[in-house]
C-alpha cells in the first residue's frame, strides 16, 4: 500500500509514512529533507482590493486573511502577517499575489485593480496665492489628512507628498498655527485609543518639525474614536477614520 | 511560546478556590469560582413579603418596592439559593411572633433561612423591622434583627431595602460586606455629549453627575466616595478632572491640567494617590502624584501607555496597558516604575481592573485580535500568582472595562453589541450576566469602593 502511494506522489507518500508509522524517523530524501511533519492542513488565502477600479494616484486598500500559513507576501510588496491590511497606491494597473506558506503547503489569492490615467489637463491644486480663497479655504486645499495603516502610528511613504505640501504652505504663511489632531478607526478600546491618536497626531508634528515647521506653531490633540469621520463598520470607514486632521489653531 | 501562561483548567481551579474558600465540597459542580469571596455552596434562603403597618395610602407602593428590592438584593449577592415566591408560605408575618417557621422549613420551600418584617409609615417617616431566622433551628432560630427609619419615600423604601440586604450579607457571606448600597460611576452619551453619570448597583436611581458639553470618560471614584476623577476634553485638550460629591461641583486639580492628553486616572486603595496617563512629555506615559496633585513624577518611559489600576491590597503595584511592542498587552510594575513584568502574551489587551483581595486582575482581551481575525473582544480573570486565567464571557457583542464590585464577587463591564453599548454586571465566575442600562448608550463603568 505504502508502495503504491510512493508511486503517485513523493509528496503523498511521506505523508502515508508519517502517519503510519508515528513519523518516527525523517525521511532521507534530498531536497524533501526539510519538508516539516505533513499532517498539517494546507493553507488558505483570501486577499481583497478596495476599489478595483481607480484613477492613477488614488489609495486602494487591499485586505488579506490566511489561515495555516507561517509566511505570507505579496509579490512587490513583501512579507506581512497572517491578515492585515495595507493601503497601496498603484501606479499602473496591477495584479496583486498573494502567497501564504505553511506546514501544509502553499495557498495563494489574488486581486486585480485596473489604473486609469489621471486626466492630461490635471488640474494643480491651487495653493490660493493671488485667489480670493479665505484663508480657512487656503489651509484646507494645502494642509490635507495624513493617513496611518492599521493599529499603527507611522507616518507612510505616501504621506511625504502631503507633508512636503503642508510644511511649503506654512513656510510661506509662517503666521498660522495649526492644530493637529490624531483620530482611530471604531476598532480597539476608547481609552488606548486616544494614545494612539496622541501618537499619530505626535508622528506628524515631528515630521513637520523636521520639515522645518517650528515647533512653537505646533499643537497635537487626540481625539481617539470620540470624534469619528465616518462612522460605517467597513475598511473604507476606518481608513478615514485612522488619520491625523488639522485645524488652524487660533 | 515560551511564557507559561495557560487557560485554567476547571478542575484546577475549582480545586484552588475552594480551598481558599474554606467550603467542603458536598458534589462536584459543574462551575467555576473565580472571585474567592463565592463559595460552592449556597444558603437556601426565603424572603417573605413584609407586613404593611398603618393607614398610610402610600404605604403599599413602599411595600412594593421594598420587597421587591429586598428580593433582588438577595439574589443578586451570589450566595443564597433563593426561595421563589410561588414555593415561599403565603402570608406576611410582620413579627417573630407571626412567622411559622415549620412551613418555610418543610418542603417545597426547604428555607434554611427567612427574611421578614414589617414597614411602617408613620407621620412621614418609614420605618422597617427586619430579622432573618433560621428555619431549621427553631429553638434559638433568630439570626439578625434590625430596625431602618428614614423620610417615607418610594426612593427610601429601596434604600432601606438595600441596607436590611447589606446586614443579611454581611451576617451570612461569612463577614464580607454586601453592595447593596454601592454605587456604579459610568459614562453616558443620552443627553448628546459623553457625561458622567451615577446609579445604584442594581441599575436603579440613574443621575447624570458632569454637564460639561464636551467628552468626559474614564470616571473613578475615590476609596471614601468624596470626590470623583475623570478626564474631559477642553480647549487646551485632555485634563484629569475632580468633581466633588460633597460640595457638588468640580474643584481644581492643576496636575491634570498640563499639556497632552492626560487619561483614565486611577486612585490607590488608600486614597492618597492618583496614577493617570499623561501625554505632557510627548508621548503618553504613566504617572503618579499624590491626591491633591504635589509630588509628580513619571513612571513608565516608553510610549502609548494608559489604564493604570493600583493593587488595593498593598498600593505598591500598578497594572496598566502598554503598546510597546505593537498591540496593547496588560503590563505589572512596583509604584516606584521598577519591576516590570508582562502579564499578556498576545491579541490585544486592555482595561485592567485589580480584585479588591490583590489576587486577580480582570481584564478586556481579544485574543486573535487583528483585521478580520475571528475572536471577540471579551473580559477575562487573570489570577496574578499563577499567571492563569479564565474567560467570562462568550459570544456576546465587544466587552470592555470590567470593574470589580468591592466585595470581589461582581463584576461590572461595558458590552457593545451591533456598536450599541451599555452597562451590564455579573458574578465574577462570569454566570449571571444581566444588563443595568437601557436609556441610550453607556460606558466605562466603575463601580465604588463601598
Amino acid at each position: 500500500m505504502n508502495v503504491n502511494r510512493r508511486l503517485i506522489t513523493a509528496l503523498i507518500a511521506i505523508t502515508a509514512v508519517a502517519s503510519i508509522t508515528g513519523c518516527g524517523k525523517k525521511v532521507k530524501s534530498g531536497p524533501l529533507d526539510t519538508a516539516p511533519a505533513i499532517t498539517a492542513p494546507a493553507p488558505t488565502a483570501e486577499l481583497t482590493a478596495t476599489p478595483t477600479a481607480v484613477t492613477a494616484g488614488d489609495q486602494v486598500v487591499l485586505s488579506w486573511r490566511t489561515t495555516n500559513a507561517n509566511s505570507v507576501t505579496i509579490d512587490g510588496i513583501g512579507d506581512l502577517p497572517s491578515s492585515g491590511v495595507k493601503t497601496v497606491t498603484p501606479a499602473v494597473s496591477t495584479s496583486y499575489h498573494l502567497t501564504a506558506r505553511g506546514d501544509g503547503g502553499t495557498g495563494e489569492a489574488t486581486a486585480r485593480v485596473t489604473v486609469t490615467a489621471a486626466p492630461a489637463a490635471v488640474a494643480v491644486v491651487n495653493d490660493g496665492a493671488g485667489s480670493n480663497m479665505t484663508a480657512e479655504e487656503q489651509f484646507k486645499a494645502n494642509v490635507q489628512d495624513i493617513f496611518f495603516d492599521y493599529d499603527s502610528y507611522d507616518v507612510r511613504s505616501d504621506a511625504q507628498g502631503a507633508l512636503s505640501k503642508a510644511a511649503a504652505y506654512l513656510a510661506t504663511n509662517n503666521t498660522v498655527k495649526v492644530l493637529i489632531g490624531g483620530y482611530c478607526d471604531e476598532r480597539g478600546s476608547n481609552e488606548y485609543n486616544l494614545t494612539l491618536g496622541q501618537s499619530r497626531a505626535n508622528s506628524v508634528k515631528q515630521a513637520l518639525i523636521k520639515a522645518g515647521v517650528a515647533e512653537s506653531r505646533l499643537r497635537v490633540v487626540s481625539y481617539g474614536k470620540e470624534k469619528p469621520f465616518c462612522t460605517e463598520s467597513t475598511e473604507e470607514c476606518w481608513q478615514q477614520n485612522r488619520r491625523a486632521g488639522f485645524s488652524i489653531d487660533r | 511560546m515560551t511564557r507559561s501562561l495557560h487557560s485554567l483548567p476547571r478542575r484546577t481551579l475549582i480545586a484552588l478556590l475552594l480551598s481558599a474558600a474554606l467550603a467542603p465540597m458536598a458534589h462536584a459542580q459543574d462551575w467555576i469560582k473565580t472571585g474567592s469571596n463565592l463559595s460552592n455552596q449556597r444558603i437556601r434562603l426565603g424572603a417573605a413579603e413584609f407586613r404593611p403597618l398603618g393607614q398610610d395610602p402610600a404605604l403599599q407602593g413602599f411595600k412594593l418596592t421594598f420587597d421587591a428590592t429586598l428580593f433582588n438584593d438577595l439574589t443578586n449577592a451570589g450566595i443564597f439559593d433563593m426561595i421563589s415566591r410561588s414555593l415561599s408560605p403565603s402570608g406576611t408575618p410582620g413579627s417573630p411572633q407571626e412567622i411559622n417557621l415549620g412551613q418555610w422549613a418543610a418542603e417545597p420551600a426547604n428555607a434554611s433561612m427567612v427574611a421578614f418584617g414589617s414597614l411602617a409609615a408613620v407621620s412621614g417617616k418609614l420605618t422597617i423591622a427586619g430579622w432573618v431566622y433560621d428555619a431549621k433551628n427553631p429553638g434559638s432560630p433568630q439570626v439578625l434583627g434590625k430596625q431602618y427609619s428614614d423620610n417615607a419615600t418610594d426612593d427610601n423604601a429601596r434604600q432601606l431595602a438595600h441596607r436590611f440586604a447589606d446586614d443579611i450579607i454581611a451576617r451570612l457571606g461569612g463577614g464580607i460586606n454586601g453592595i447593596a448600597e454601592t454605587k456604579i460611576y459610568f459614562v453616558s452619551s443620552r443627553t448628546g455629549t459623553k457625561e458622567i453619570w451615577a446609579m445604584d448597583y442594581d441599575g436603579q436611581n440613574e443621575h447624570q453627575v458632569t454637564k460639561l458639553g464636551s467628552v468626559s470618560l474614564s470616571p473613578r471614584i475615590s476609596p471614601d466616595n468624596s470626590r470623583l476623577a475623570f478626564s474631559s476634553i477642553g480647549r487646551d485638550g485632555w485634563a484629569i478632572r475632580m468633581y466633588s460629591l460633597d460640595l457638588n461641583r468640580l474643584v481644581a486639580f492643576p496636575a491634570g491640567i498640563a499639556g497632552g492628553a492626560n487619561l483614565s486616572p486611577a486612585w490607590s486603595g488608600d486614597g492618597t494617590k492618583l496614577a493617570f496617563s499623561s501625554a505632557r512629555s510627548g508621548e503618553s506615559e504613566i504617572w503618579v502624584c499624590d491626591a491633591n496633585g504635589g509630588n509628580l513624577r513619571k513612571l513608565t518611559a516608553f510610549r502609548n501607555n494608559s489604564s493604570p489600576t493600583w493593587n488595593p491590597r498593598t498600593n505598591n503595584q500598578i497594572a496598566w496597558v502598554s503598546g510597546r511592542t505593537g498591540e496593547p498587552q496588560i503590563y505589572i510594575m512596583d509604584s516606584d516604575g521598577g519591576g516590570i513584568q508582562r502579564m499578556t502574551d498576545g491579541g490585544y489587551a486592555v482595561s485592567p481592573s485589580w480584585s479588591p483581595n490583590g489576587q486577580f486582575l480582570a481584564f478586556s482581551w481579544n485574543r486573535k485580535y487583528g483585521p478580520g481575525a475571528p475572536g471577540g473582544q471579551d473580559i477575562y480573570v487573570f489570577e496574578i500568582a499563577s499567571m492563569k486565567w479564565l474567560q467570562l464571557t462568550h459570544d456576546s457583542g465587544s466587552n470592555d472595562f470590567p470593574s470589580w464590585s468591592p466585595d470581589g464577587r461582581h463584576l461590572v463591564f461595558e458590552r457593545s453589541i451591533g456598536g450599541h453599548s451599555e452597562i451590564w454586571t455579573m458574578l465574577a465566575d462570569g454566570t449571571e450576566q444581566h444588563q443595568l442600562t437601557h436609556n441610550g448608550r453607556n460606558f466605562m463603568p466603575n463601580w465604588s469602593w463601598k
